[in-house]
């Protein structure tokens, strides 16, 4: 039988547009020791290490091993995972796993990116297959763009719509020292921002970052020694699901992400998530994901995604804030980002959110997107499954 | 930390024959190829497998988010899924810690086709962009500078490092899947094109397009398989110092630490008399040698002595490397899964001609980064 | 077993007896702009305007780095102690190279070398191009630098370093 984890401790660089002040491995080791000091462990007392980033990003091959310098694993195991977008997920996942199943009692889970030292949009074309689709495939926004045309299409959003869903993240970036993007915007200013890809204009979409953050996980009987309020791992479920570009049914919703979701909602017992969770934090790397990925995940049925947002649901105070620290469209540093979600999630629970806490979570949700429409899906919990 | 593992077991192994060039297959290819064999090969069926390991490197796929590639190809459609970047045999210890935190069995699958890229710029770009790179440093040249250590250190020859090329080669006769089965002499292995000293073309692993899968089930999907279940006694890794001036190359400390780790989950306190095969990861001849003292199974510098006298050799008391390890066959990330499958295969009396007879316990070994940064060690039983 | 996975085997294996394989060829070219942070910008300014190899020592384990390093790995703490270090030490590991590769900083044989700097604790990784028939571990060597004009801020500021 499984052990229950917890997260103990996290801790994250102030993400920037570039830090030339640090290399990787530096820039590495500058939240390693923030994530020690919340929880008041050395480094000597992490059992394993667990990294990722997306490596063309950096042109890094075998992050792990050339990083143990700043990620503290000398003299211990260390590895990297690595799913794209998503990874940041995926090695919180990983993390949850080295505990569990016994092996490890306490367990670093790192990602991290220097985005600034590279072609973000050059190296994301690379995840295309060669043959088939690299010729045609312009990175990450065109494909998000036809999603969310098609989206307009069949429920009949508008930009405005998707507008508010930046406007929010941005403002709840305000109330987060870490965030990259700390300027408050308004719907006007994201209708005039330069079209990208229609719909998606540059306001409507994610800055790329440099940044690092780092969480630790422990298992039970050492999770309760380390802090009074672990936020526990009640679920962890992932769907990577298509291949080629070609193969996506952009009628269908995200269908990685309703699988994901109803996987990790029946393993916790969750039947109306927008009431059962207290907040989320959600992969949302563009605004119109903000709209229509809430469907996916339940909050509300499909096509309503925009009268959701408007009636304040998802802002601070309201049924389910979404994503207090200001989420992927204030910072993305890739390979962290779905690391901050979860990391973000857990910091909600623990109690330890400062200005951006939504008081008393119980329970709280954290997302990862990435890759060809993938999703993995974190439940976090106060109480111990 | 806990001491007692729950029972797991390979329940399914599957490897490709490893060539310079497989022209008719697509890295996908390789990997349904793969899958479709180990669920073979295992008895069970795509329901039974309720999540995957991938294991790539985008690099050696020139993508990012290589694993996207193959994600379909490996069963994984609608499924749980992750990626290591990395060996094999860290994959499957990933692969292995899902099952023991409570899926029922995990697929494992590693891929590579070296042909299509340049190993050379690949394992460059292991190294530090500012300090090393521009140096021109990779894996053979480095690894060259650890044989140097090793030998300046200790007083090995050149021809010692030799026995273990004719060795490997001459062994991988036996084994159908492997790339280069040769009948060498020490003389030929001397003979061959220099190319870093001490380092000689027959002292290299050739470079391969492979690919390798196994299924780890937890006790109740061991006994629904239909193969004699591989149990996992103890499994280990470790990783010291990146840069390699700050290394003591002729020492491997980190595969000291996770041999160490690994032999106490398996309650093995004296290596040399516990296992009755190894498959360790001999990307260069000095590696075998240099790692069995990191294994235990000798006294630093005494690596050499152990084939001299005959002890490592299909005859002797303890048979390195029976499929002919990676001098005869190195599919890059895929090797040290290769390593588990071969180990596999001897613990289950299905080697052939290569079969160590009546092999109970294996160790099988794997590396990552420059110079064995990382290594992974693995102790199977063929009993409970 | 589904029906459309037997039919789509059946067309796999026999037609690729038939058909041609083809390949694409294709490259990654990839534009990367790596920061070196302040600790290494220090060691390279260095280089390029003082012809001076700088390390840096751990406070806890005394440990001196070169490269130098923003903290100690093993003691996992910040250094700040900065170390001038001599351009000349002794080699502990050499491998003479006669291989071509275009990343080479030399036309084969040339030979890399790790290098005890006096002063320093760990090895210094870099090239040997003249007298390889002197090349033997713990022969000493010093550092030759560039000249100024083309020295920019780079590993190969030092152009290789010679057996004395």
């Amino acid at each position: 039988m499984a052990r229950s984890v917890a997260i103990v401790g996290v801790g994250q660089t102030d993400h920037k547009s570039h830090r030339p002040d640090v290399n990787g491995r530096e820039m590495i080791y500058e939240a390693v020791k923030k994530a020690l000091d919340d929880c008041e462990l050395s480094i000597k007392q992490i059992d394993a290490v667990v990294i990722g980033n997306m490596d063309h990003f950096e042109s890094i091959n075998y992050v792990d091993t050339w990083s143990v310098e700043g990620s503290g694993a000398f003299m211990k195991p260390i590895m990297k995972i690595t799913t794209g977008g998503t990874t940041g997920a995926s090695v919180a996942i990983a993390a949850y796993y080295h505990v569990a199943s016994g092996l490890f009692d306490k367990v670093l889970a790192i990602g991290w990116e220097k985005n600034s030292e590279s072609d973000t949009t050059g190296a994301i074309i690379t995840c295309s297959d060669p043959i088939w689709d690299r010729f045609s495939y312009s990175g990450a926004i065109p494909s998000l763009a036809t999603e969310a045309s098609a989206y307009m299409k069949q429920y009949g959003a508008t930009q405005a719509d998707a507008a508010r869903v930046a406007v929010r993240d941005r403002n709840h970036a305000l109330n987060n020292p870490h965030a990259h993007l700390r300027t408050p915007i308004t719907v006007e200013d994201v209708m005039a921002s330069p079209m990208l890809a229609y719909p998606i204009k540059l306001l409507d979409v994610c800055p790329r970052s440099d940044g690092a953050v780092a969480a630790i996980f422990a298992g039970d009987g050492v999770a309760q020694k380390i802090t009074s309020k672990p936020a526990w791992v009640e679920a962890c479920s992932v769907r990577h699901t298509y291949t080629w570009f070609g193969d996506v049914d952009y009628n269908e919703g995200l269908v990685s992400l309703q699988r994901a979701s109803r996987e990790a909602y029946e393993i916790v017992g969750i039947k109306s998530p927008a009431d059962e969770l207290d907040v989320a934090e959600l992969y949302l790397p563009y605004s119109y994901a903000g709209l229509k990925w809430i469907e996916d995940l339940g909050f509300c049925v499909p096509g309503e995604g925009p009268k959701f947002i408007h009636d304040g649901h998802t802002d601070m105070g309201g049924k389910i804030p979404v994503n207090p620290s200001g989420g992927v469209i204030s910072t993305n540093c890739i390979g962290a980002t779905a690391l901050l979600r979860v990391a973000e999630a857990a910091i909600q629970v623990m109690g330890k959110a400062g200005q951006r806490q939504v008081p008393d979570v119980r329970r709280a949700l954290a997302t990862g997107f990435g890759g060809c429409f993938w999703s993995d899906v974190l439940i976090l919990g106060a109480k111990r499954p | 930390m806990e001491a007692a593992m729950d029972n797991i077991a390979i329940v399914g192994v599957a490897q490709t024959k490893y060539e310079r060039r497989k022209r008719d297959k697509t890295y996908y290819d390789l990997v349904y190829e793969m899958t479709r064999a180990v669920l073979d090969d295992s008895g069970l069926t795509l329901e039974d497998i309720d999540n995957v390991v991938t294991v790539s490197n985008d690099f050696l796929d020139g993508r990012t988010i290589s694993s996207m590639a193959v994600g379909e190809a490996a069963g994984a459609h609608d499924k749980n899924i992750s990626t290591v970047e990395g060996d094999g045999a860290f994959g499957a210890f990933y692969g292995a810690m899902r099952v023991l935190g409570g899926f029922k069995t995990t697929l494992v699958v590693a891929h590579s086709k070296g042909s299509e890229g340049d190993l050379k710029h690949v394992t460059n770009g292991m190294f530090d962009p500012v300090y090393q790179r521009l140096l021109g440093l990779e894996a053979i040249s480095s690894s060259a500078i650890q044989a140097n250590v090793y030998m300046d250190r200790y007083g090995i020859s050149e021809e010692a490092f030799a026995l273990v090329s004719v060795k490997n080669h001459g062994n991988a006769m036996n084994n159908p899947y492997a790339q280069m089965p040769m009948s060498l002499s020490v003389e030929d292995v001397m003979k061959s094109r220099r190319i870093a000293d001490p380092i000689k073309l027959l002292d290299c692993s050739p470079v391969s397009d492979g690919a390798a899968a196994v299924i780890i089930a937890n006790e109740k999907y061991a006994r629904k398989a239909k193969t004699k279940p591989v149990w996992i006694r103890g499994i280990a890794h470790c990783a010291e110092e990146y840069f390699i001036g700050d290394r003591d190359l002729a020492v491997p400390k980190s595969l000291r630490n996770a041999s160490k780790r690994a032999y106490t989950m398996a309650g093995i306190t004296d290596p040399f008399n516990s296992f009755d095969v190894v498959e360790l990861y001999d990307a260069f001849s000095y590696m075998e040698p240099l790692w069995l003292e990191g294994l235990g199974f000798c006294d630093p510098g005494q690596g050499p002595k152990l084939l001299e006298n005959g002890i490592t050799l299909m005859s002797g008391k303890l048979p390195v490397n029976p499929s002919g390890g990676l001098l005869s066959g190195h599919a890059l990330l895929v090797a040290g899964l290769a390593r588990i499958v071969e180990s596999t295969l001897q613990l289950r009396g299905e080697a052939g001609a290569r079969q160590v007879e009546g092999a109970k316990t294996a160790l099988a070994h794997g590396i990552n980064g420059p110079c064995g940064q990382s290594h992974c060690v693995w102790v199977l039983s063929a009993e409970e | 077993m589904d029906q459309s996975v037997d039919v789509r085997e059946r067309i796999m294996t026999t037609s690729l007896d038939t058909v041609e394989a083809l390949t694409l060829k294709g490259q990654i070219a990839m534009p990367y702009t790596w920061w070196v942070g302040e600790v290494g910008s220090r060691f390279l300014i260095a280089l390029r305007d003082d012809a001076k190899i700088l390390g840096n020592s751990c406070s806890q384990c005394g440990k001196v780095y070169v490269p130098p390093r923003m903290n100690c790995g093993d003691c996992f703490s910040d250094i700040t102690q900065w170390v001038e270090l001599s351009n000349e030490g002794f080699v502990i590991a050499h491998t003479i190279v006669r291989f071509s590769y275009p990343l080479h900083p030399a036309a084969p044989p040339f030979a890399y070398a790790i290098i005890k700097l006096d002063g320093a604790d760990v090895g210094f990784a870099h090239i040997i191009k003249d007298d390889l028939g002197k090349l033997r571990n713990n022969v000493r060597v010093r550092a030759r630098f560039k000249d100024k004009a083309h020295r920019t801020g780079h590993i190969l500021d030092i152009e290789s370093f010679q057996i004395i």
